[in-house]
């Protein structure tokens, strides 16, 4: 199988980076680098694109700064070209640092030790099942090879905890279980079997790290991208320099871990862009007719886009947003969606476009209205000529190569790994109800003659809370997705975070909206940090998600935030912003809010703003609020 | 395939891997004469070699491949015997 089979590839690649190398601008080649690191590429490829990557430059704009250790118990030498690459192909610009072979205790309880100043983001535990084997003898029970398990995982769990104290969020890598057999299929049955231990232990190992808030690097997904165990880890390598991973599967492995990076930073998409017409089902609707569709039962084609369409309805499940942007006349799209065989409805698409417009412009205004950035989009499209002029025009939104065969569609979507997950929260299963709602809303807006009117119609409660278990690992989420209201882009892994919302002082805040269209979820997160000798609050952080915009609820959040105040006895607040390019609509939310200000603070063009308490707490009209 | 041809495109997997756009082999190059070419890249070298010819080689076959004439002569026998094997 070849590596990477999700990219488009690259007339000329190696030729490319030959090219991209006469240039000495470290910004330019780390440019030149990203930009070839979206195409299908091997081992070798992939060795001359790292070192196309400028040592110790500076992350530009669009590009996340991020540490990763690793500590492993085999060779990994070999694949940190392909880490490096793949995290910059998916928006991080990656400093790596490995600890001695084999040495990941020593590195993780040694305190004070390399691992501590490196200070990393990630640690990733890169284990394999000849380290610490669990030697139970064939002949053990379940109940023995159950307290073997057990220990073990404890074991790594205080490992796990470790390395969270440090701040950063550990991946730990799964097992690959044995390829011989002693008894055959019946291995599983026999509790001893190096098979089943393996099994076993693996299995424990996932549980313990959900619990622990540690994502798996999980070996078997590599594997199948790969081509299976075989293509994965070749017995020669191992024996001839424990390399656990052969060279050839390197860009593979190293997208896998890159992609659980991008996730815990919330960079991974957030919307899936659909073709119609040879995408979702089989034929043109413009000129078949929706009753010429191959679609559902009967034909092995429409049962293939079936299928898509079944995976596609699951993706929508776990909160990727659904789009369509289709070249056909509304009306005729619209009766294609009316097909008795559909499994994705009508109501199921947040933002339906169906013109005769370049789709370029149309996935533009997709993401617009949908309030969300290009690069949270995924677009496919069986046709290539399309797929290269998206590509062209707008390098930031993911863009699969399609195969040729619909009954693949599934899995090369899959394989792309775009909406790579680390958590999965109840609000994630809502966001797809949510954004329909949204259209609801829209659509009351619309028939609402005062704005006043609408949102006192609305109906809304927000509810605020101390952010806690329940709420974390969303708070996180939407700490590190939102890019336009967020006043200070501060970011956090899930250990990091924990760590600062235990600091004295600081508190955080989760606020859910509902309203008369539903619950639209956790909202907004607001950080605030006791100063000047506990007389004033500080805003450290605040994000709220666009999609309840326009609805005053920053205007509740502040209540919220100064009755607390007002109740501790707080005298002060201060708010802090710090512009990017994409914060530009809070730069006067403080403003807005009734601050005094702005006085420059540091460098970078942040500013902060001041509220005396003594001017009270400000109204909140349209909104009920409610503490929790 | 004839020896040159491998030669050829087995010079521009030492250019690519080792990253040196000047290497020129020779049968009688080798790991001392390419800095670089150290037992990390070896692997990489045997594996891009694989990679690129369809081949495999026997792992006993590992320590034995001392100059760039010993590679090119086993990636001509390997290559033979794939022929061989498909006709």
């Amino acid at each position: 199988m070849e590596q990477l089979f999700w990219l488009p590839p690259h007339a000329d690649l190696s030729g490319a980076i030959r090219a991209a190398r006469v240039g000495t601008d470290p910004q330019i080649r780390l440019q030149a680098a990203r930009n070839l690191s979206a195409f299908r590429r091997d081992f070798v490829q992939t060795g001359m694109l790292d070192r196309l990557i400028p040592q110790a430059v500076e992350a530009p704009e669009g590009l996340r700064a991020c540490r990763l250790a690793i500590l492993a118990s085999h060779t990994v030498e070999h694949l940190l070209p392909a880490i490096r690459v793949a995290c910059l192909a998916r928006g991080l610009l990656a400093e790596i640092w490995c600890a001695p072979y084999g040495q990941y205790r020593q590195a993780l309880l040694a305190p004070d030790g390399d691992l501590a100043r490196f200070a990393p983001d990630f640690i990733l535990l890169a284990l394999d099942r000849w380290d610490t084997p669990l030697d139970v003898g064939l002949g053990a029970t379940s109940e023995m090879a159950e307290a073997a398990t057990a220990r073990r995982v404890e074991e790594l769990r205080g490992l796990w905890r470790r390395g969270r104290a440090l701040g950063a969020t550990v991946i730990q890598q799964s097992l690959i279980r044995p390829d011989t057999r002693l008894f055959g299929s019946y291995d599983r049955q026999v509790p001893g079997s190096p098979t089943a231990i393996a099994a076993r232990l693996d299995s424990a190992l996932c549980d313990t790290a959900k619990a622990e808030g540690v994502p798996v690097l999980d070996m078997e997904v590599c594997a199948a991208l790969t081509g299976g165990a075989q293509a994965l880890g070749d017995p020669a390598r191992w024996h001839q320099a424990k390399q656990l991973v052969t060279p050839a599967a390197a860009p593979t492995y190293g997208d896998v871990l890159a992609r659980i990076m991008a996730a815990a930073c919330g960079l991974s998409r957030k919307c899936l862009v659909l073709d119609l017409d040879n995408t979702v089902w089989g034929g043109v609707v413009g000129d078949d007719g929706p009753e010429g569709l191959r679609l559902g039962q009967g034909s092995p084609e429409g049962e293939s886009y079936t299928a898509f369409q079944h995976y596609i309805a699951q993706l929508g499940q776990r909160g990727i947003v659904l789009a369509v942007c289709s070249k056909n006349d509304t009306d005729m799209a619209e009766r294609g969606f009316a097909h008795a065989d559909m499994v994705l409805k009508r109501g199921d698409i947040a933002a339906f476009v169906a013109n005769w417009d370049d789709k370029a412009t149309n996935i533009r205004m997709i993401a617009q209205t949908l309030g969300l950035g290009l690069d949270a989009l995924v677009f496919v499209d069986d046709n290539p000529a399309e797929r290269a002029i998206v590509r062209r025009e707008l390098p930031m939104v993911a863009v699969p190569e399609m195969p040729d065969d619909c009954a693949l569609y599934p899995q090369v979507l899959a394989a792309s790994g775009c909406f790579e997950a680390v958590s999965f929260t109840p609000d994630d299963l809502q966001r797809n109800r949510s954004y329909a709602a949204n259209n609801a809303r829209a659509a009351a807006m619309q028939g609402a003659t005062d704005l006043d009117g609408y949102l006192r119609e609305l109906d809304m409660r927000l509810l605020a809370s101390r952010i806690d278990d329940a709420s974390l690992a969303r708070a996180v989420q939407l700490l590190n997705k939102t890019n336009q209201f967020n006043l200070t882009t501060r970011r956090y892994g899930e250990a990091e975070f924990r760590l600062v919302l235990a600091t004295p002082g600081v508190q955080g805040w989760a606020f859910r909206l509902i309203d008369r269209f539903g619950d639209n979820g956790l909202v907004s997160v607001v950080l605030t940090r006791a100063e000047a000798d506990e007389q004033r609050n500080l805003i450290e952080n605040w994000v709220m998600s666009c999609r309840v915009l326009g609805r005053g609820v920053e205007n509740a959040i502040f209540a919220v935030l100064a009755l607390d105040a007002c109740e501790r006895g707080v005298g002060a607040m201060r708010g802090e912003y710090r512009p990017t390019p994409r914060n530009a609509m809070v730069s006067t939310l403080y403003g807005r809010l009734g601050f005094d200000g702005p006085d420059p603070a540091g460098t970078d063009g942040a500013v902060s703003w001041r509220y005396d308490m003594r001017r009270g707490v400000p109204p909140s009209p349209f909104i009920k609020v409610e503490m929790t | 395939m004839t020896q040159s041809r491998i030669y050829d495109e087995l010079n521009t997997i030492f250019r690519d891997v080792l990253d040196d756009d000047t290497i020129v082999l020779l049968p009688e190059t080798t790991a001392a004469d390419l800095p670089g070419w150290d037992s990390q890249t070896h692997i990489m070298l045997i594996v891009a070699a694989e990679t690129h010819f369809g081949i495999h080689f026997r792992t006993a076959e590992l320590d034995r491949l001392h100059n760039v004439a010993d590679f090119v002569d086993l990636i001509e026998a390997r290559c033979a015997k794939n022929q061989g094997a498909a006709g």
